[in-house]
């Protein structure tokens, strides 16, 4: 391996890693301000109860999220200097603006939040959980911009062969970034929804606290249906702009090596097992289904991998243009046929909730514990067909990944700081997993809650 | 947009990053502090509580402001953040890996109650921020002595080259400062033994502080005759920080919290301040040939990005200071090791902290 695929290695175990908590992070910021505006207006106490056990969950991933976010920041100007020198004109603005305007206030106010609940006003606190779940989908909104920006480069003129910002507003409208912002939050509402309700299940299976957890479902479901929605139409959307932005990406995700005309959707395919196999052997298929997905017409032509390689060489000169097929065909296929699985579990939840069955259905809630591993693999999964699918390309059209790296970091160096990092977040991601498997499964103390306004340091948040 | 304006707005961004780093060495600078002296000042388990939560509201905010200038200099100076980022690799490595075993200690601590758990954290503490503070110093020298850089912009020595005398003495000079920043904060925000405690590391930890420290700028003035111009202004700003260093020292016997804490927080802002008026307007400078020096010329972005940022920064720096001073504020109250031992026997905190049997129904009564 060399020092540049190690580098790429190192982005996508670190980012992916990242991942796993930011969604979790985002969502359960959310829930909990719910839960405790459900408090503050009725008072009552399940509420109460509810913010004190999500809350720690809540805490343990951000203690994550924060630490793995700190890798993130840094490893541009790490391992892709080149890349940074190239775009930071354009780039670097949207992470200033993240620590500017997103991360002092979600960070100030989690550690306001976490501390001063009975020091300061009930409505204060309430505000402060608040001002972090803002806080925190604002961040999302910046490093969605530019990442955007990496997909459908936008704003900018070519100044001495670099990309020199020209419209900011441009960048931040980009119309990539709103549908992919859009999606991402939509995920989290699903992660968090999923993630509460399998917790939830376990509890339920044992009638453990049935009270509290069915309302933590009927808090949840809600969320899980938006987020659903949400999602399908954000990623109907985004697939609709990757067809005119990044065909290549597309195609490769529905492994569409030929142009059709009617273009049918492909529902399972094999080939060979190469980067690029040039056909697929087998191949189910649903027709018109990709035509009207990506251009709205039964019709529509949609372009083939190997059509747009040609037509990419004859544009940006001789060059393998083609990202590993199989690798984006099957995170695509795994992000929208789970995407269907919890389709299908939230309009099942919906309908025991009419039934008034949520606390008894014993299927449901074992359905329900495993499904809250999902969409973690289903976010993993968008992202590797994200960045994957525009491979050889780290800014569409622009500049390709392999003059990305940082010349004089040795490979050596790399492979050191690899698999320091993997070390470290094996261990990191083991503790945290087992920490939170062992405080969701604790649920939540029956005895009362220290009172608000009590000016005693709150233990149960705090350290 | 003409020169001189763009000439201004590059000036203006390398003070607003000296001010942002200037802003995490003073306020993460205690909570590090804090963090190398959690099992030397704390003692027993609600000490120790008591001293995570002295910090407890603020460090995360703190570290925000290295983050903000981190991406601050992507977007101002990619040039640089590039070169720098991509040349200390191995260093940063470190630092990343201390800021993350330090990080999850606040949040990993207090979920088991077994003692070597506790310890284990605790360790992770002590180090990371030993590790950060020292490599900063190194690092922060470095920048300033200037390292071997190419005619490319990139970084051709190794980690070793950063393993010299003078920017060791930069690192030491970090960890006293913020070992006696620390103390003195806790000095001013604790209560019960503790104060007591925190003034006993002060009583060394600011001499030693003073004295590494008044040696580096010494040594920085002495380093600095290749560069001219800004050298009169360095001596003098240098001689103030000397002098708030010796005062530091001093002000500590006072006994008077509130005045040695801030004039421990205006020693390491002049410290800083030094090293960024000496440094100007080179932002790296190279050891391998003064050509190839960077420059807050050669490596910023267009003026249209910078003047984007500036008005960004205009509008959200005052907002960012006022809800932090508020915070702090809020939480400038004594904390004392007392509230802690009362409130473990409070049934719920010790569902909290675990410990007692992880099965699915250890959770309190049955069926709420
Ligand atoms: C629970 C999470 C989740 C669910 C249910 C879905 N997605 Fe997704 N998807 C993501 C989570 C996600 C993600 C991890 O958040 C990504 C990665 C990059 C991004 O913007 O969002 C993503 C990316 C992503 C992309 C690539 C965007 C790009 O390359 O710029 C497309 C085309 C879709 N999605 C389409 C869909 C469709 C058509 C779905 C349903 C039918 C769907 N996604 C469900
Ligand atoms: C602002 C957000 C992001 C930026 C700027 C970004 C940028 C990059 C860069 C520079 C690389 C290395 C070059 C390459 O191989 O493509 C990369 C690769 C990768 N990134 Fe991202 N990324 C972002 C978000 C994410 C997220 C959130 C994930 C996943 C959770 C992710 C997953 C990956 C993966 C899997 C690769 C490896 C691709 C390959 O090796 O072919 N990225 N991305
Ligand atoms: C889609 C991709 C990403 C999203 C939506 C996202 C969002 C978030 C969120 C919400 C947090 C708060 C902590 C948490 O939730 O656990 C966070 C932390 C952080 N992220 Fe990411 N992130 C992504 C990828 C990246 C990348 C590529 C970078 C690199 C610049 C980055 C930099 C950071 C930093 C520096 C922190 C720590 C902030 C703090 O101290 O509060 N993130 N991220």
């Amino acid at each position: 391996m060399t020092a540049l695929d190690l580098a790429r290695l190192q982005f996508a175990t670190t980012t992916i890693f990242h991942f796993l908590f930011v969604p979790l992070s985002i969502g359960l910021a959310f829930y909990v301000a719910v839960n405790q505006t459900l408090h503050y207006r009725t008072g009552k106490e399940v509420y109460a109860r509810q913010v004190h056990f999500w809350g720690r969950l809540m805490l343990l991933s951000f203690a994550v999220g924060v630490v793995t976010g700190i890798i993130q920041e840094f490893q541009f100007g790490m391992n892709w200097s080149e890349y940074s020198r190239f775009v930071g004109d354009i780039f670097g603005a949207p992470l200033a603006m993240e620590a500017l305007i997103a991360f002092f206030l979600e960070s100030t106010f989690l550690g306001f939040w976490i501390f001063a609940k009975g020091r300061v006003s009930p409505k204060t606190h309430l505000t402060s959980i608040w001002l972090v779940s803002v806080g925190s989908i604002l961040s999302a909104f910046f490093i969605i911009a530019a990442n955007s920006w990496m997909q459908h480069p936008v704003g900018y003129k070519m100044v001495k062969g670099k990309p020199q910002l020209d419209d900011i507003w441009a960048v931040i409208t980009n119309n990539t970034a709103i549908a992919a912002y859009i999606h991402v939050i939509m995920a989290a509402a699903l992660t968090v929804s999923l993630v509460t309700i399998g917790v939830s299940a376990h509890h339920l299976r044992r009638d453990h606290q049935v009270d509290t957890f069915t309302t933590a479902i009927k808090v949840a479901l809600p969320i899980l249906v938006v987020g659903a929605i949400g999602s399908f139409l954000a990623g109907d959307q985004l697939a609709r702009l990757l067809v005119k932005q990044q065909p290549m990406k597309m195609s490769a995700a529905e492994a569409l090596f030929n142009t059709e005309a009617p273009a049918a959707f492909s529902i399972f395919a094999t080939g060979d097992f190469t980067a690029n196999p040039g056909h697929t052997n087998r191949n189910l298929k649903v027709p018109h289904v990709l035509s009207l997905l990506a251009t709205r017409s039964l019709d529509g032509k949609v372009l083939g991998i190997n059509q747009i390689q040609e037509q990419y060489v004859a544009k940006y000169g001789p060059g393998n243009y083609v990202p590993y097929v199989a690798v984006v065909y099957w995170s695509f296929r795994t992000m929208v046929y789970l995407f269907g699985a919890m389709a299908l579990f939230a309009l099942i939840g919906l309908i025991l909730w009419r039934r008034g069955k949520l606390a008894t259905s014993r299927r449901f809630q074992l359905i329900a514990i495993w499904m809250a591993i999902t969409p973690f693999i289903v976010n993993t999964a968008g992202w590797v067909m994200t960045e994957v699918g525009r491979q050889p390309w780290i800014v569409q059209g622009l500049m390709l990944t392999r003059n990305a790296n940082s010349p004089l970091v040795s490979t050596a160096q790399v492979a050191g700081t690899l698999i320091g990092f993997t070390l470290i977040f094996t261990v990191l991601g083991g503790v945290a997993l087992w920490l939170f498997l062992r405080e969701a499964r604790k649920g939540v103390p029956d005895e009362p809650l220290t009172p608000d306004g009590a000016d005693v340091p709150d233990l149960t948040l705090s350290y | 947009m003409h020169t001189v304006d763009y000439s201004f707005l590059q000036a203006l961004w390398f003070i607003l990053i000296a001010v942002l780093w200037i802003g995490f060495f003073v306020l993460e600078g205690f909570d590090f502090g804090v963090g190398m002296l959690l099992r030397r000042v704390g003692h027993t388990e609600a000490d120790r509580r008591a001293i995570l939560h002295a910090i407890g509201p603020m460090w995360d905010g703190n570290e925000v402001w290295l983050l903000t200038a981190g991406g601050a200099t992507f977007a101002a100076f990619p040039l640089w953040y590039a070169s720098m980022f991509s040349g200390f690799y191995l260093a940063l490595f470190l630092v990343l890996v201390a800021l993350i075993i330090r990080g999850v200690s606040f949040e990993f601590w207090g979920k088991d109650d077994r003692p070597r758990w506790r310890a284990t954290w605790e360790w992770t503490m002590v180090i990371g921020s030993f590790l950060a503070s020292l490599l900063f110093g190194v690092a922060w020298a470095n920048i300033v002595k200037g390292v071997p850089i190419n005619a490319q912009q990139n970084f051709t020595g190794s980690l070793f080259t950063l393993l010299n005398p003078y920017a060791l003495l930069g690192g030491v000079t970090l960890v006293l400062l913020f070992i006696s920043h620390g103390a003195i904060f806790l000095n001013m925000k604790t209560a019960g033994d503790l104060p007591e405690r925190a003034r006993g590391v002060a009583r060394w930890a600011s001499p030693a502080a003073a004295v590494a420290g008044i040696a580096f700028l010494v040594w920085t003035v002495i380093n600095m005759n290749d560069r001219t111009g800004a050298s009169v202004a360095v001596a003098i700003v240098g001689a103030i920080t000397a002098l708030l260093l010796a005062t530091a020292a001093v002000s500590e016997l006072v006994r008077r919290p509130a005045i040695a804490f801030a004039i421990s927080t205006a020693a390491i802002a002049m410290l800083f301040v030094t090293l960024f008026v000496d440094l100007f307007p080179d932002v790296m400078p190279s050891s391998t040939s003064p050509a190839f020096n960077l420059t807050i010329a050669n490596t910023s972005s267009s003026s249209t990005t910078l003047t984007i940022m500036a008005i960004v920064a205009a509008v959200m720096v005052p907002i960012v200071l006022a809800y932090t001073a508020w915070a702090y504020w809020v939480f400038r109250k004594r904390v004392s090791p007392e509230d802690f031992d009362l409130t473990t026997k409070n049934p719920f905190d010790l569902v909290g902290s675990g410990g007692t049997g992880a099965g699915p129904d250890a959770g309190g009564a049955p069926a709420g």
